[in-house]
């Protein structure tokens, strides 16, 4: 389903990346962080305009060409932001899916961060959560 | 029309396509009228209600009005919107009736015909109005009206397709009305024309899509069917409508593509899977692609055709909607900023293609592609090709020459780079510059490379993504391996040699890279390239030893660090050389005890924090926050002023947040030259943690901080510019002490004792033959032995010398008087100096001793009739038992008749802590002694537990004075029962006797005021007085009484007085006192004691009167209790003088009475004493 999935801190280092091993990490990280770019900007502006409506799915982010992959952007209300890039080829992944992908990752999220042996801002290494993303990825792929 | 009339671009293509209205009739007529009318039609909006339920709309209304001709009337199936005809008018300009029947309803007729064989039921006929005819031909129509026998002939019930036009080139009020009810006629049959044959349309397509899973449906066929109907929309300025259109044939192709990925194969489908031959640009400027139309409907379109052919369309519709950014977000969300990545990334994969980018430029292959690229780009499109600029040109360009298609890729690559900065997408922008980086790298330009990587980087580390990080370094390495830039290089190499994002070869290949370097002999010897430690190896902890990293002068310290080696590999360095910073102590000692309780862990070990690893940078840089509780008290009273909390390191967390640029930055690392360092040579770092132990030798006292820590591995120094927290070491130098104290609690005076030296020789290093030479005060002994031993002890906080050496110090023992009374139990103290010459100073070092003395004596005077004793108390204060021995009481007085006979029989006498001993002397004489007698006592002691002593020891003296030691006076008193009574009885008056007699005859004592001369005759006034302080008697009557005492020899003054015993058993007597009665003239100021005089006596009962034999006596009422002389206040009162104890001897005390009870007594009471 997913290809790739980050979790990326409020001063925007990665806490959390994981892409599909068959393809080269190092360019879902330079995908991952340009997008970055899109969130800033839908955050900014949501910033004026969504402030009552507590929408944090971001929508469609950034569409790539050539690798028909889709990014879509999630951000929590402390700014940490989730960002998962979806082979677009994939036409069956409908917004509301993305919506409850990106949920579902924002509970797990959650409960690491109710693990008090976690400190905030580390890296993740939480197994459960690394389990869900495992499945989140797996779905398809 | 609002979109047409807009100022459009250029390139917007203005819709030329309007409904089709036909015009039959007088073509002259329509002509004239028709500037007007096309100008009035679309004015005013008019509501389109809809079917299927859509939303009614406002439109505005335009026409096409073409000449009727047979030919437009669509033929039975055909699809064509866009050329149907929705209304047919026929214009005439009839009024007269003749006219009318000879050739227009023919013409009508004709008309009709044709119209109902083509069954077009939209149709109107226009009557136009002339007055100017009209007025011609007034009579001839009088009643009814052309219009009425059209109404007639031909709208037999449509009245309402006929209308009349009024005078339509004039300006009147009449015209005007007549031009509104014809346009409004004319746009309501155009609309219901509209409704109804697009119902139908719909209907027919509808129809034709549920038709597509049959075999032989084709999507190019109602692709042109479905984009018929949005042409119409579009015709109608329905855009939106028009848009919806082509997204459902959008939608629905797409569907077609995902079912045949899936397996799900449409025979029409295979039409687009052709080898794509052509890469036709998109064309955005043209409304409509015609030939891709033309092609699609040819069923010859590819996929690419199609898709941009709808795209195009799309994107035409949402142009003229005024929403290009949705054109943007179409053209898959890019176009107000992304449009230009994309030509980049497309013209990068082609220039890749082509070996345009590649270093050895284009072979033949790359050639044959560009050819076969270049014709499939297909022949420039004509409106295009006088422009200098048009994308063609450019591509083609781009792809012929390597020289050009670097200057196209490169103007590209600014554009987007500088487009991405200006709206704030920053990490796009570096990303693009990386790919610039990347092709500047492939062109062999690294100088021009770098400046994107190192940007590029930058970002990377300011957000902490450790893998691009890594990834831009390699590149970086590279980069700056070309430009040789050789201390960039290492800094790089040893960044990436130390990451661990790396593969253990990679990380070996750069560490390398760093040991060739620095192995080669470089071309100054001099020359150090410096590089910041971090990378290369960590500090992790520091132990002192000494734990509390303080080293006397001349001391050994040793400094145990742990590096942390983040090389792949062993290393060997040459030398580990840590800088101390060397600051002179001000409060140094103090200070360090101080900081030790402080800041040092109890073992010593400093802990350095991790350093800062790439990320996450924001949150790991900041050291924790320190703070501490701050009570300010007010200086006079001690209360709470303020209290709260401080942060000590404000100065860390508040300074500005340094870019960190600093990390890669090498010139921010300088070498400290200092004169303090710390080397450790020879050491070979295995990766992981390694132990290193700097040892030094303490020269200077001081405080010693470490700052810098270099490693040098050949030229290549690795310096850690910083080390923090603050690591210091002191280094004292303490001035030799020397330090005297007994072995034991106190001093004591007198008896040999052990003192103790210590000498802390601190700086001072002793030498054989150094002595100390001790001046003492004559009354302290010192005594040496013959071997006189110093032992030297060493020990680890201060290392000092001690000497120890025996000392008796002996005070004498003999003491001032006045010293001794002060105080009760305390031992009297007496300091001694000793004056130290000690070889390293100049000067006399002074120390007081404290000595007490152990005992402390009195004396006192005992009688026996005439016969006298000294009696001499010695009491132990101390803690020790002592051996007493050799009292003697010698007489220093001149009286050579005097003999002291001691009574002691012992010459041993133990003395035990806290006790007392007694000696007694009887003193006898044969001439009349002197009246005062001066003794000294002195008795020999020695520490009862020590051995025998080498030496003598001084005996303990005391020496007292004696006076009136001779008794002048002796009294005697007895007690006799009443007469007729065997024994005295409780409750019954007994006579008391008091003898007074005198023992002596004149003597020098005696001569003082009380001495009254008469006859050669010498008497004295005593005075008496009987007291029994233990409540045994009631004396009755006068209880004292002056009595004048001749001064002779056996002179004798007897008293009666009457006592009542009031106790029954053995009764003491009751005391008999003496007292010296002197006049009262004499000048004598004592003590004022009110109270010391009462005048009467309760108990005295005057019995007996004046009974006394001496009559001279002064009778006195007042019983005198004080024994002190004493003289009333303000009268002048005779004083009182106690005779001294030595003078006045009782023969009778201790002599008791029986006393027996009275018989009648129910209650007995019986004292015994």
């Amino acid at each position: 389903m997913a290809v790739c999935i980050a979790v990326i801190a409020k001063e925007n280092y990665p806490l959390y990346i994981r892409s599909t091993p068959t393809e080269n990490e190092l360019k879902f990280h330079y995908m991952v962080h340009t997008s970055l770019d899109v969130v800033d900007e839908k955050i900014s502006a949501m910033g004026k305009a969504l402030v009552d409506q507590r929408e944090l799915y971001l929508g469609l982010l950034y569409p790539t060409e050539d690798y028909k992959l889709c990014r879509y952007g999630y951000v929590t209300n402390s700014k940490v932001k989730f960002v998962m890039v979806v082979d677009s080829s994939n036409t069956a992944l409908r917004d509301n899916e993305i919506r409850s992908m990106f949920r579902k990752l924002h509970n797990s999220y959650t409960d690491v961060m109710c693990n008090p042996f976690y400190n905030p801002g580390d890296r993740i290494q939480s197994r459960a959560f690394d389990n869900m993303v495992t499945s989140m990825m797996i779905q398809v792929c | 029309m609002d979109a047409s009339e807009e100022p459009l671009p250029p390139v917007i293509y203005t819709m030329e396509n309007k409904p089709i209205v036909t015009c039959a009739g007088d073509q002259n007529l329509f002509t004239s009228v028709y500037p007007t009318l096309s100008q009035q039609l679309p004015r005013e909006p008019m509501e389109w209600r809809r079917s299927y339920g859509r939303a009614p709309k406002m439109i505005h209304l335009e026409s096409n009005f073409v000449q009727f001709k047979e030919e437009l009337l669509p033929k039975e199936g055909n699809k064509a919107l866009l050329t149907f005809p929705f209304l047919h008018i026929y214009w005439t300009e009839c009024c007269d009736t003749e006219v009318y029947k000879a050739t227009v309803k023919d013409d009508l007729t004709k008309w009709q015909n044709v119209l109902k064989a083509h069954s077009s039921v939209d149709w109107l006929i226009v009557i136009v109005e002339n007055d100017a005819k009209k007025k011609n031909k007034t009579n001839i129509l009088p009643r009814t009206s052309i219009v009425d026998k059209i109404r007639n002939d031909f709208c037999n019930k449509q009245s309402d397709r006929c209308v009349v036009l009024s005078d339509p080139l004039k300006d009147s009020s009449r015209t005007q009305e007549s031009w509104n009810a014809f346009l409004t006629k004319l746009r309501t049959l155009l609309l219901m024309s509209f409704t109804k044959n697009l119902g139908k349309f719909e209907d027919d397509m509808r129809t034709l899509r549920e038709k597509r899973t049959e075999p032989g449906w084709s999507f190019c066929e109602y692709f042109m069917v479905q984009e018929e109907l949005a042409f119409v929309f579009e015709m109608l300025q329905q855009f939106e409508d028009a848009l919806v259109q082509y997204d459902e044939l959008d939608a629905l192709f797409s569907q077609y593509v995902v079912n045949f990925g899936a397996g799900d194969g449409a025979n029409w489908l295979t039409f687009f899977c052709q080898p794509v031959k052509s890469w036709n640009g998109l064309i955005l400027r043209k409304p409509i692609d015609m030939e891709k139309r033309e092609s699609i409907q040819r069923r010859e379109a590819t996929l690419l055709d199609l898709r941009s052919y709808l795209f195009s369309r799309q994107c035409t519709l949402l142009l003229f909607l005024q929403r290009p950014w949705e054109v943007a977000q179409r053209a898959l969300e890019l176009l107000h900023n992304c449009v230009q990545e994309l030509k980049l990334l497309e013209l990068k994969s082609l220039g890749y293609l082509c070996g345009l980018v590649s270093e050895k430029g284009p072979n033949s292959e790359d050639l044959n592609r560009t050819v076969d690229l270049l014709a499939g780009l297909g022949a420039e499109r004509p409106e295009t090709a006088n422009t200098a600029q048009s994308p063609y040109k450019k591509l083609k360009e781009a792809l012929s020459s390597v020289e050009a298609f670097e200057k196209h890729y490169l103007d590209l690559s600014h554009a987007t780079i500088e487009m991405y900065t200006s709206i704030g997408r920053i990490r796009s922008a570096k990303f693009v510059g990386k790919d610039l980086a990347e092709f500047y790298m492939r062109k062999k330009a690294p100088q021009k490379a770098e400046i994107y990587l190192q940007g590029a980087l930058k970002n990377y580390l300011a957000e902490g993504w450790a893998l691009p990080i890594t990834h831009t370094r390699k590149q970086l390495a590279e980069c700056q391996k070309h430009l040789g830039q050789i201390e960039n290089y290492l800094q790089t190499s040893s960044l990436l040699a130390s990451d661990h994002h790396l593969t253990e070869e990679e990380r070996k290949h750069f560490c390398q890279e760093i040991l060739d370097f620095a192995s080669q002999p470089s071309d100054s010897p001099g020359h150090k390239i410096v590089l910041p430690m971090h990378s290369f190896a960590q500090l992790r902890d520091l132990h002192f030893d000494p734990s509390n990293a303080v080293v006397h002068v001349g001391g050994v310290l040793c400094v145990e660090i742990t590096m942390y080696s983040q090389m792949p590999v062993p290393v060997h360095v040459e030398q580990i050389v840590v800088n101390v910073h060397f600051s002179i102590e001000k409060n140094s000692y103090r200070k360090t005890a101080e900081w030790l309780t402080k800041h040092k862990t109890s073992n010593g070990i400093i802990n350095f924090p991790p350093e800062t690893a790439p990320f996450p940078v924001s949150q790991n840089s900041l050291p924790a926050l320190e703070l501490y509780e701050m009570f300010e008290r007010s200086p006079s009273d001690n209360s709470l002023n303020t209290t709260g909390i401080i942060c000590r390191n404000v100065h860390m967390l508040l300074r500005r947040q340094e870019s960190s640029s600093s990390l890669e930055m090498p010139s921010g690392v300088a070498l400290e030259e200092g004169a303090h360092v710390l080397r450790c040579s020879h050491v070979t770092l295995e990766p992981g943690a390694n132990q290193i132990t700097f040892r030094t030798q303490a020269k200077e006292p001081g405080t010693y901080t470490l700052r810098q820590l270099c490693a040098s591995v050949g030229s290549v120094w690795f310096v850690l510019p910083h080390i923090y927290p603050i690591v210091q070491y002191d280094v004292y130098s303490q001035e030799p002490q020397l330090h005297v104290e007994p072995l034991a609690d106190s001093l004591l005076a007198g008896i040999p004792q052990r003192v103790k030296f210590t000498v802390t020789t601190g700086h001072y290093t002793i030498k054989n033959g150094d002595s100390l030479q001790l001046s003492n005060a004559e009354a302290m002994l010192i005594l040496c032995q013959a071997e006189s031993r110093a032992v030297v002890y060493s020990n680890t906080r201060a290392p000092a010398l001690g000497g120890e050496s025996d000392m008796l110090g002996m005070a004498e023992p003999h003491r001032k008087h006045k010293d001794k009374q002060r105080t009760g139990r305390c031992m009297v103290t007496t300091d001694h100096k000793v004056s130290i010459d000690c070889p390293w100073s100049i000067y006399s070092t002074v120390i007081a001793l404290t000595f007490s003395v152990p005992f402390r004596t009195t004396h006192s005077l005992l009688s026996s009739g005439t016969r006298k004793y000294v009696q001499v108390c010695v009491q132990n204060l101390s803690e020790l038992d002592f051996q007493l021995s050799d009292s003697y009481l010698v007489d220093t007085g001149d009286s050579t008749d005097l003999q002291l006979v001691p009574l002691n029989t012992q010459s041993q006498q133990p003395i035990y802590s806290k006790q007392s001993v007694f000696f007694v002397w009887e003193l006898k004489w044969t001439e009349e002694p002197p009246p005062s007698l001066h003794c000294r006592f002195s008795v020999g002691f020695s520490p009862a537990s020590e051995e025998q002593l080498s030496i003598s020891l001084k005996p303990y003296t005391y020496e007292f004075k004696v006076e009136n030691f001779f008794t002048l006076y002796n009294v005697k008193a007895e007690i006799f029962p009443p007469s007729g009574m065997e024994y005295c009885r409780t409750g019954s008056l007994c006579s008391l006797e008091v003898l007074i007699t005198r023992l002596s005859d004149l003597l020098e004592v005696d001569k003082d005021e009380a001495l009254t001369e008469s006859d050669e005759h010498f008497s004295t006034k005593l005075m008496y007085e009987v007291v029994d302080n233990s409540s045994n008697w009631a004396v009755c009557g006068k209880s004292c009484g002056v009595i004048s005492m001749p001064v002779a020899a056996r002179a004798t003054h007897r008293v009666h007085m009457e006592v009542m015993p009031l106790f029954a058993g053995y009764l003491p007597l009751p005391d008999v006192r003496l007292f010296k009665y002197l006049p009262h003239h004499s000048a004598h100021s004592s003590q004022l004691d009110a109270d010391s005089w009462i005048e009467n006596d309760s108990l005295s009962v005057d019995k007996h009167g004046d009974d006394q034999p001496d009559s001279s006596s002064l009778k006195s009422r007042g019983s005198v209790h004080s024994a002190c002389s004493s003289e009333h206040k303000g009268l002048p009162m005779p004083r009182l003088q106690a005779l001294p104890a030595g003078q006045v001897f009782n023969s009778s005390s201790g002599t008791q009475v029986l006393v027996i009870p009275s018989q009648d007594d129910h209650v007995l009471e019986v004292s015994v004493t």
